[in-house]
């Protein structure tokens, strides 16, 4: 039993079947890597996952619980967060309080009415902000306006206010799209240390080989909205049909 | 950038020491700059008699004086309109066009408390706060489904309506056109009235008109019992607006302005946040529109009407939104504009330029004339594009650059000089 | 059913006007992407050039007329105006009381100039700002714009009478078989109406027939694609942007034999235009026509006695109540595109 279960989940659009039934279960504590050529499907599977989108058919388990029907407020507060394709962040806001804000949702929940309270107060979470960015080394930064910053550093930004809110299950949709080479490393780098230093769940979308290749434990190949194959890379790079439908065209 | 985006806890700190270097706890629970602010607030409205009176008697000056009860009464009853209007639109970004609706309502509140109840201020002004409060809360619950310039059509939308209704179907309630007065029929259950005496509101039987006049030399100060009290209110009502700025809940609101997606799937659920600001300022809103009632003992319909809400917008814009006392200065600013301006007529201009040649004096009042008197608003419309264009962050951004100049002027001086 | 047909024809006016106005602001907002809120203002100005033509025509110089004596026996001095000693006194008397329609021609030039003026003056400096920003500086424009009218014309309604032929109503009863006298509608009116229909043909037939509109209407989809294809679409642009300050000045043209001019009946017209653009749908025109339409007359049924005496006040509110209902059933207004001001 994974800590994510996906079941026989369908999404049509208009005549357009987006998923067909997918069938999919992250292991806890491994990283999970959904690849498939473009619209395969991975989008729209993975925002059936986060309450973007509710799946025609199908159930969505997490930690034992169903997320279907629920706000992706709701279910960010069962313990999955989400990293965005391009760098979601509080541009008008500082990093700290960038940092601040997914703590003070940990810990206070989707809504409290602390109007009188006053942010400089509260030093347990100012730390733990602080010991987060350090972590990703970003806390020289802390002051610093972060819409002002640099594409890879929003990036960091963004997975640190995730990672600080200690999700069960850390999803990213194309992580490196768009990056340099250098910065992709990077990001790879960043991400083996993640998993290194903590115990997390990953689920990387993504349709850079590289990337997929240096970090998931298993791979799932999606083509055409249906689940074609679910392996280790090992035997994915072998696996004829794969090659046929995926990587012979985008080795180049 | 305005002062809102500094973070308290963040802001000016070395990067090193942090983590033990409690910051320094001022009174009132904010920290030492916030408290400076509230204190040099409370000192210039506590002084205002003095200050905006300083020009003596029968000169020239004289019309530019603000400092008669009715004009300092309006300053800050508006700046408190402001204050709240700015909570709303300054931190969340959702530009509400029909608050003055729930001035209105606060006010009809507060002044059938005092035909009912009593002529002490202090009952109509809390009722005012919470039937605001109330009708905040059914606007916003409906208009905040939609957001940008939707919101804005179906907060007008309400705002209209509420005018059209006090003006037309809910004349028992509102009284029509003519609107509602204390009048000598009332007879509140609480204060004793000799029979066609028309009620005064008091507090604690302080009457709000009781002013104490002090003359110095050629000047005349007036110190007058509600701009007092209604100077006091918009005080706590600033400490209040600091503490949310500074509060988790101010920086969530900032939050909904700046993503709203991220927010969400941060696992916070930006539409109850919304709401209380939304209501919030909807009650600072019936309190200014209560202590408006507190001090004159009358309303109309036309206080709901979509030009007042325009004007708080103005208010706000102006003095700098999403800084904290931004929409006070903007609320003083047009106030006085409004009184003093209007005011001026020809011969007024015609006496100040007497100076200059007949010919160029006549000029000169010739390209003025538009703009002073009756054009009051010509002037306001056209400072206010210009603050728009060059100065979106309002008047605190144009005392910020400025600030910066002299700054930048001094640090280039010092480092002419070699360093210590 | 007579006071149904009245009602429906009461609306038309009303309803046109609405039309008229959300037309060129729903253009505007389409093409350029900018929420103004001076566009009351220019149906203002159009409004205040028929007054200002008025004027004109009527300029009149004293004469004295020896041939009549005032009651003290001195000869009478009486106003001639210009154009009765160019053009004769019946000719010229023709061309002053056709001072309405004339403005048509006259406030063309005007109303092209004053748009063009806006958008490269002020507008364009605003694409890439917020919308609010839009809303707040267009808003300080339609203040001033406002003030200079009330300074040159003062604050109280200026009468501006149609031509005398059109005075009178036009007994519509007798048309569709009704007694005489039932549904009487002024001339005027029809007039109005008829005008309104035509000016909506020739913005759509612009728009649909000629490369210059189809270039437009594909900006409006998809700003970018069309930018790529080569075409310099800010200067189509703009042009919309004088062509839509001309609608609405020619609105505002015609429309003052109806209600007499003044300084605010802009900023009146905006809210509730500004009402239809977004219960039509923000960026469609056919959504603004048919808002325009339906509100106008949907306002003048909840005029009727009959319906106030059911529901009280319901003839002030109702545009509102309508569009409160449209807003949060139909997210999109009536006939909205996605993905239009939705942030």
């Amino acid at each position: 039993m994974g800590i994510l279960e996906v079941k026989g989940v369908g999404k049509r659009f208009g005549g357009l079947q987006a998923l067909g039934n997918v069938n999919l279960s992250v292991e806890e504590n491994t990283v999970h890597a959904i690849i498939g050529p473009n619209g395969a499907g991975k989008s729209t599977l993975l925002n059936c996952l986060v309450g973007k989108l509710i799946p025609d058919t199908g159930s969505v388990m997490f930690d034992g619980q169903s997320v279907l029907g629920r706000k992706p407020h709701e279910i960010n507060q069962m313990g999955i967060s989400r990293v965005f394709q391009t760098p979601e962040i509080f541009g008008d806001l500082t990093v700290m309080e960038n940092m601040l804000i997914p703590c003070f949702a940990k810990r206070d929940g989707a809504f409290r009415m602390h109007a009188f309270e006053q942010v400089f107060h509260e030093k347990e979470l100012i730390e733990k902000a602080e010991q987060m960015l350090d972590d990703v080394n970003m806390l020289d930064k802390r002051n610093m306006h972060s819409a002002s910053m640099s594409r890879g550093d929003k990036r960091r930004l963004e997975m640190a206010m995730c990672l600080v809110q200690e999700p069960k299950l850390l999803l990213l949709d194309e992580p490196t799209a768009g990056m340099a080479r250098a910065d992709t490393n990077n990001t790879i780098d960043l991400l083996k240390e993640i998993k290194q230093k903590r115990d997390i769940t990953m689920c990387i979308i993504e349709h850079d080989m590289h990337v997929v290749f240096s970090l998931a434990e298993r791979i799932t190949v999606l083509a055409q909205g249906t689940p074609l194959v679910e392996d280790t890379p090992e035997n994915i790079k072998g696996n004829p049909k794969v090659q046929e439908a995926y990587l012979g065209e985008s080795q180049h | 950038m305005t002062d809102q985006t500094q973070n308290p806890s963040v802001a000016a700190k070395p990067a090193r020491a942090t983590k033990t270097a409690a910051p320094s706890r001022g009174i009132f629970g904010l920290n030492a700059k916030d408290t400076t602010l509230l204190i040099i607030v409370a000192i210039l409205t506590m002084l205002a008699p003095f200050i905006l009176n300083p020009f003596p008697e029968g000169s020239d000056l004289a019309q530019f004086n603000a400092g008669y009860p009715d004009l300092m009464q309006r300053f800050v009853i508006f700046g408190i309109f402001a204050i709240g209007f700015n909570i709303l639109f300054g931190l969340t970004g959702y530009l509400s066009f029909g608050h003055a609706a729930f001035l209105g309502v606060g006010s009809y509140a507060a002044i059938w408390m005092m035909k009912l109840l009593t002529l002490n201020v202090i009952p109509a002004i809390i009722m005012s706060i919470v039937f605001a409060g109330l009708f905040a809360l059914f606007v916003g619950f409906i208009s905040l489904r939609r957001s940008g310039i939707y919101f804005s059509i179906l907060t007008l939308a309400f705002a209209q309506m509420s005018y059209a209704l006090a003006y037309s179907v809910l004349t028992p309630i509102t009284g029509g056109e003519t609107g509602l007065q204390l009048k000598s029929t009332d007879s509140p259950l609480l204060s004793n009235l000799a029979p066609g005496e028309i009620g005064r509101a008091n507090l604690f039987g302080i009457d709000m008109r009781t002013s104490y006049e002090l003359a110095v030399g050629d000047w005349l100060f007036t110190f007058n019992a509600g701009y007092y009290i209604a100077a006091l209110v918009m005080l706590i009502g600033f400490y209040v607006s600091i503490r949310i700025f500074r509060s988790p809940f101010g920086m969530m609101l900032r939050a909904v302005k700046s993503n709203q997606q991220r927010m969400n799937y941060t696992g916070l659920n930006s539409k109850p946040y919304t709401l209380a600001a939304f209501v919030i300022s909807g009650m600072y809103a019936g309190l200014a529109g209560g202590l408006m009632v507190a001090m004159d003992t009358q309303v109309g319909p036309e206080r709901m009407f979509w030009t007042a809400s325009g004007e708080v917008v103005l208010m706000a814009i102006l003095g700098g939104v999403g800084t904290l006392i931004g929409p006070v200065l903007g609320a003083g600013l047009i106030k006085y504009m409004e009184n003093i301006i209007s005011k001026i007529n020809s011969t007024i201009l015609h006496d100040w330029f007497a100076f200059l040649p007949d010919g160029l004096e006549d000029a000169v009042v010739f390209i003025l004339y538009p703009f002073i008197g009756k054009g009051w608003h010509l002037t306001l419309g056209i400072v206010f594009m210009l603050v728009v264009i060059f100065l979106p962050g309002g008047l605190v951004e144009g005392g910020q650059r400025i600030a910066r100049l002299f700054r930048r002027k001094k640090s280039d001086d010092a480092a002419k000089t070699p360093a210590e | 059913m007579d006071a149904i047909i009245l009602q429906t024809l009461n609306g038309l006016d009303k309803g046109s006007a609405y039309a008229l106005i959300a037309l060129g602001l729903t253009l505007i907002f389409g093409t350029l992407g900018v929420v103004n809120f001076a566009h009351g203002a220019l149906f203002m100005i159009g409004a205040f050039c028929a007054v200002t033509l008025q004027r004109i025509l009527s300029l009149s110089h004293e004469v004295i007329d020896e041939s009549r004596k005032d009651f003290l026996g001195n000869p009478l001095k009486v106003d001639i105006p210009y154009m009765h000693e160019w053009l004769g006194p019946d000719l010229g008397q023709a061309v002053i009381n056709w001072s309405v329609p004339l403005a048509i021609l006259f406030s063309i030039p005007i109303m092209i100039a004053v748009g063009y003026a806006m958008e490269r003056g002020l507008i364009k400096h605003f694409y890439k700002r917020p919308h609010a920003d839009q809303i707040l500086v267009t808003f300080g424009l339609a203040i001033v714009l406002q003030e200079i009218i009330k300074y040159f014309f003062g604050a109280n309604p200026i009468p501006t009478p149609a031509p005398p032929a059109f005075n009178g109503s036009f007994d519509f009863g007798v048309l569709i078989g009704a007694d005489p006298f039932t549904i009487m509608y002024p001339y005027w009116r029809l007039v109005y109406f008829a005008f309104a229909m035509i000016l909506i043909a020739a913005v759509f037939a612009f728009l649909q027939f000629t490369t210059f509109g189809m270039v437009v209407r594909a900006g409006m989809a998809d700003r970018e694609t069309v930018g790529l294809l080569g075409i310099n679409i800010d200067k189509r642009f703009t042009v919309m942007f004088a062509i839509a300050a001309c609608v609405a000045g020619l609105a505002g043209v015609m429309y003052t034999p109806i209600n007499s001019p003044n300084y605010h009946m802009g900023m009146d017209f905006l809210v509730l235009s500004f009402v239809v653009v977004v219960v039509g749908g923000m960026g469609s025109l056919p959504g603004a026509v048919l808002a325009g339409f339906l509100l106008g007359i949907l306002e003048s049924f909840a005029s009727m006695a009959e319906v106030i005496d059911i529901i009280p006040g319901i003839n002030q509110i109702i545009i509102y109540l309508v569009a409160i209902v449209i807003l949060l059933t139909r997210p999109r207004g009536l006939m909205g595109r996605k993905g239009v001001m939705e942030e």
